[in-house]
């Protein structure tokens, strides 16, 4: 099937306004009799099953969590990106659109991401609305931040908790049409199959983690709002639960997988500190605003770091990218980080740290505030006392997190911090309207591929899961569903449906009638450790053929060799982690598979032969300039096909931040 | 920070399912690092019970940052363990030493039945929101963010209010088992912020009617759940909730059309 990305024509500031003043709707009457399926209710998930039950469409939502509240988004903490220019620094639409297209590094659309940023103000009006309590200055009028890749401040925030307030909106929001009977809340419930009549999404199976029960439910369409699948990686930053089962299902049933390599290491997480580590911990992005990060510059050096002196510091990052400092991009702040700890300069006991540092800015920001006050005369250790209450107003939490964890105290000594696996910029290829290749499946927030090319800016996944529920959808789906008013719900007991609960409850078995003796976190974790080695922070193509034989190797094991204790039909965490890691398995042989087809170097894909003499990251855009979207052709067999990409705004050119 | 293994007793609820009665099972733990979190110290348990051939035990958790509000266990009497303003998740085994027993149970209340072991549910509080907990405001339908200025202080408070994780910890620190301080939190962050105005007062008085609905305990200040909420909610948000729901009482202002 040729790809066909539905971009509407016209000049790119009018194309999302011309497709909107065009589109097809369905009127009130209709839409109370067209169903529709939410899977997932993060910032993506509920923002949609909100808006579209306000609308008047039917609405059952999905979650594999205990309430809708507890979405992995719930854990974002820098912040929100909006073009709104409050800050009168010279932001704008444009510049939004133009920061996003480089940060990604050339390998997204242009079309899309323009929307994104033309919505984006939007966005923040209607989390104001709905009770979302961003930071505010003095004067009453909302505070912002900034972020790496940019140089403008276009950053909304509330502490350290911005997903969480964002979340607990869109959640209200949801709840509320749970209350007005417009929408129908499933949680604890996994969506393990997607139903296809006639080539048409129809519905899903879903099984009930309370009971086991497997339960058929239909839908007009069929929207995934499922989150990242980072977890791949087995440690990471996001949550326990995060996987890419629902995706997957979708990408067996025909649904393309886009740039499935493409993926985000973040720059400053805790480091690992032993084997029992089960996941990482994101110091946010924000931090890089105050924080300055260093390595001594002397080789394996063992003094504490405050008996390392000034002149005795490499601030890599603020010698390597003068006009950006600390503040490039992620991926280019993690592959510094890996440069110097390779090279021997790491720090801590595991020499694979890195310092974030606090100090001048506890001064710069006490100076200030004795200023505030009228008491210029302070001694430096009162300044330091105000400047901690600064810093603590604005980093906080973050500062709690990393002393309960490390049982050091941030305010005294640097934080040591490491990259991590972060976010997935790959996911379900759709087109402009969110479809998937399979007709009315939909793929929402980090789930789909769509807007962060190679790389992801630091707050622009809220931003994007916002856009896509609240703004995007309410229109592209309607302008399909309108087609589809005619059609009258299709009852479960339909062939399709009965064909797939056996092969969901089929596999279930299967999985449970192993009994072998190895449990489904080793095989999580033995995946884990060769997707970080060889389709980590550096790939190369021995490692990466390695890798892929490997993850055969251990799919077979996994299939021959699980323990999975419990029953069927039951509460069994162990039984539902099990099928996870199983598509993991699969997941993570096609990122490597994609990791290799891409000979070049860009964003968050760094292929050790393609780079600079400089060691930044070498772009082949005549070769590949496209989106691989990958369909499913049988276990362990994908076929590419190019969606090639047309820069008709931007040009591309070498990404410097230098 | 110097670091140490440890062995340790664990005696944890074991409970089948909500149909069955439940009881304390004891297992011993070997090699525990004092750099482990609570819950990885449960993992190394539930692999040596997989590896034994046992059915491991189970817990809610998914974050395991301290922010999502899915983790819940009473650990040693104490919702969330010694730690104070900190989950259970965010526990890390530097707390105990060398020989210590340990006890663990789930959240405890008639409004939070037991699913298996110390997973319990949960569902009543989203219940509650339901019954008002939100803002009225359909997509599309706002102004520009800016046009009205919320004095910092107030928004400050606000924030410090919402940012409740729901984990319930308050209801299994009560000795009525009352969710006062959930429900004060959240009527308390929208009741701050002036878009939260107009439904003020049927918001307090269905939350408050949801609330007794599902069978939680009433509030008679004992300060419990203010000690163990991991997030620091004050019990002043109580007393503006009292007040709230005065307020709507004496308005005779409508039970119903909340939205
Ligand atoms: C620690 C951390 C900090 C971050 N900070 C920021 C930040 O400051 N700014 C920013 O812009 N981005 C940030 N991000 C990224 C951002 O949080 C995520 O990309 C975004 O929240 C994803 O939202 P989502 O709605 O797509 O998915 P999620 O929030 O992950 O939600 C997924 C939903 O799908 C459900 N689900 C999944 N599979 C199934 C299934 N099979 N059946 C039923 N339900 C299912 C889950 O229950 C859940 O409800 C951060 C990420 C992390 C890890
Ligand atoms: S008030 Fe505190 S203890 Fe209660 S649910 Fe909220 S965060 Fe948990
Ligand atoms: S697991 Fe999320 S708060 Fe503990």
């Amino acid at each position: 099937m040729p790809l066909n990305s539905k971009i509407p024509a016209g000049p790119i500031d009018s194309k999302w306004k011309t497709y909107k003043a065009t589109c097809k709707l369905v009127n009130p009457a209709n839409k109370r009799s067209l169903e529709v399926i939410v899977v997932g209710t993060g910032l993506a998930g509920a923002s949609a099953a909100a808006s579209l039950g306000e609308m008047g469409y039917k609405v059952k939502a999905f979650c594999f969590q205990d309430s809708p509240r507890r979405a992995h988004s719930i854990a974002a903490q820098g912040g929100i990106n909006a073009a709104k220019n409050y800050q009168n620094d010279g932001d704008s639409t444009y510049r939004l659109f133009y920061d996003t297209i480089k940060g990604g590094d050339y390998r997204a659309r242009e079309g899309n991401v323009h929307r994104l940023a033309e919505v984006s103000a939007n966005i923040i009006d209607q989390c104001v609305a709905a009770g979302v309590p961003f930071a505010r200055e003095y004067g009453g009028l909302l505070s912002n931040r900034s972020f790496g890749g940019t140089q403008v401040q276009r950053t909304f925030y509330a502490a350290g908790q911005t997903g969480q307030q964002l979340l607990i909106g869109a959640y209200q929001g949801l709840e509320r049409q749970v209350s007005l009977g417009n929408v129908e809340m499933h949680s604890r419930h996994e969506m393990l199959e997607v139903v296809m009549v006639d080539g048409v999404a129809r519905g899903i199976i879903a099984r009930d983690l309370v009971t086991g029960k497997l339960e058929r439910h239909f839908g007009h369409a069929v929207l995934l709002c499922t989150g990242g699948y980072g977890n791949v990686f087995y440690l990471s930053t996001n949550a326990m639960g995060s996987n890419v089962t629902a995706a997957w299902k979708a990408h067996k049933q025909g649904a393309y997988f886009g740039n499935p390599c493409f993926t985000q290491i973040h720059p400053t997480c805790i480091p690992v500190s032993g084997d029992h580590q089960s996941k990482l911990t994101l110091m946010s992005e924000s931090l890089r605003n105050d924080g300055r990060i260093w390595v001594p510059k002397q080789k394996n050096d063992q003094r504490k770091p405050s008996e390392i002196k000034e002149e005795e510091r490499d601030y890599y990052l603020e010698r390597r990218y003068p006009a950006f400092g600390n503040l490039v991009p992620r991926d280019v702040a993690s592959r510094a980080a890996k440069e110097r700890c390779d090279a021997g300069y790491g720090v801590g006991s595991s020499k694979m740290a890195v310092y974030l540092d606090f100090g001048a800015a506890i001064e710069r920001y006490g100076k200030i505030e004795a200023n505030k006050q009228g008491k210029p005369n302070l001694s430096k250790e009162e300044i330091i006392v105000l400047g901690k209450g600064v810093v603590k107003e604005k980093y906080g939490n973050l500062f709690d997190m990393y002393e309960k964890i490390t049982g050091e105290n941030p305010y005294e000594m640097p934080m040591r911090i490491y990259p991590a696996v972060h976010y997935t910029m790959g996911g379900l290829w759709v087109d402009y309207e969110l479809m998937t290749t399979v007709p009315g499946l939909y793929a929402l927030g980090e789930a789909n591929f769509s807007d962060h090319g190679a790389n992801r800016l630091g707050a622009s996944a809220l931003m994007q899961g916002l856009a896509d529920g609240y703004f995007v959808i309410p229109y592209t789906l309607g302008n399909r569903l309108a087609d589809d008013i005619r059609t009258k719900a299709i009852p479960t007991d339909h062939p399709a449906f009965v064909a797939a609960e056996k092969e969901v409850s089929d596999r279930i078995n299967k999985l449970m009638s192993i009994k072998g003796t190895e449990s489904v976190e080793s095989f999580h974790k033995r995946l884990g450790k060769i997707m970080w080695e060889k389709c980590g922070m550096a790939r190369n193509e021995k490692g990466l053929k390695e890798a892929i034989e490997e993850i055969k190797a251990l799919r077979k094991e996994f299939w021959s060799n699980v323990r999975i204790p419990g029953d069927i039909d039951e509460f069994n965490p162990e039984l539902d982690k099990a099928g996870r890691v199983a598509d993991f398995i699969e997941l993570g042989e096609l990122m490597c598979i994609d990791a290799l087809n891409r000979n070049e170097s860009c964003g968050g894909h760094f292929r050790e032969e393609y780079q600079t003499e400089e060691g930044e990251a070498l772009r082949d855009d005549e070769k590949f300039m496209y989106v691989a979207a990958w369909e499913y052709k049988g276990e362990g067999q994908f076929e590419l096909h190019k969606e090639d990409l047309n820069y008709e705004v931007v040009h591309p050119s070498a990404r410097s931040y230098k | 920070m110097q670091h140490y293994n440890m062995n340790l007793t664990l005696k944890v609820w074991k409970q089948k399912n909500n149909k069955t009665k439940g009881g304390f099972e004891t297992y011993p733990v070997k090699n525990v690092s004092s750099e482990m979190s609570f819950l990885e110290m449960f993992d190394v348990l539930n692999e040596q019970l997989v590896s034994e051939g046992k059915e491991p035990i189970a817990f809610d958790h998914d974050c395991r940052e301290g922010i999502c509000g899915m983790c819940s266990m009473v650990i040693n009497g104490r919702a969330h363990g010694p730690w104070s303003q900190n989950t259970t998740c965010q526990l890390h085994m530097r707390a105990y030493k060398d020989g210590d027993t340990i006890t663990v149970e789930p959240w405890r209340a008639d409004a939070f039945p037991v699913i298996k072991d110390l997973v319990v549910d949960r569902t009543g509080f989203d219940r509650i929101i339901q019954a008002g907990g939100f803002i009225s405001v359909n997509t599309g339908n706002a102004q520009d963010a800016n046009a009205l200025p919320i004095d910092k202080q107030k928004a400050d408070e606000s924030f410090a209010a919402a940012s409740c994780i729901g984990c319930g910890a308050c209801v299994a620190a009560c000795p009525n088992a009352s969710a006062m301080l959930f429900v004060s939190a959240k009527v308390s962050h929208l009741a701050l912020l002036p878009q939260g105005d107009p439904e003020r007062k049927s918001r307090a008085f269905n939350m408050v009617n949801q609330m007794d609905t599902e069978g939680f305990g009433s509030c008679t200040n004992i300060g419990a759940c203010e000690a163990e909420c991991p997030k620091g909610i004050s019990l002043e948000n109580i007393a503006r909730l009292n007040r709230e729901y005065i307020g709507s009482m004496m308005s005779g202002s409508s039970v119903e059309g909340t939205a």
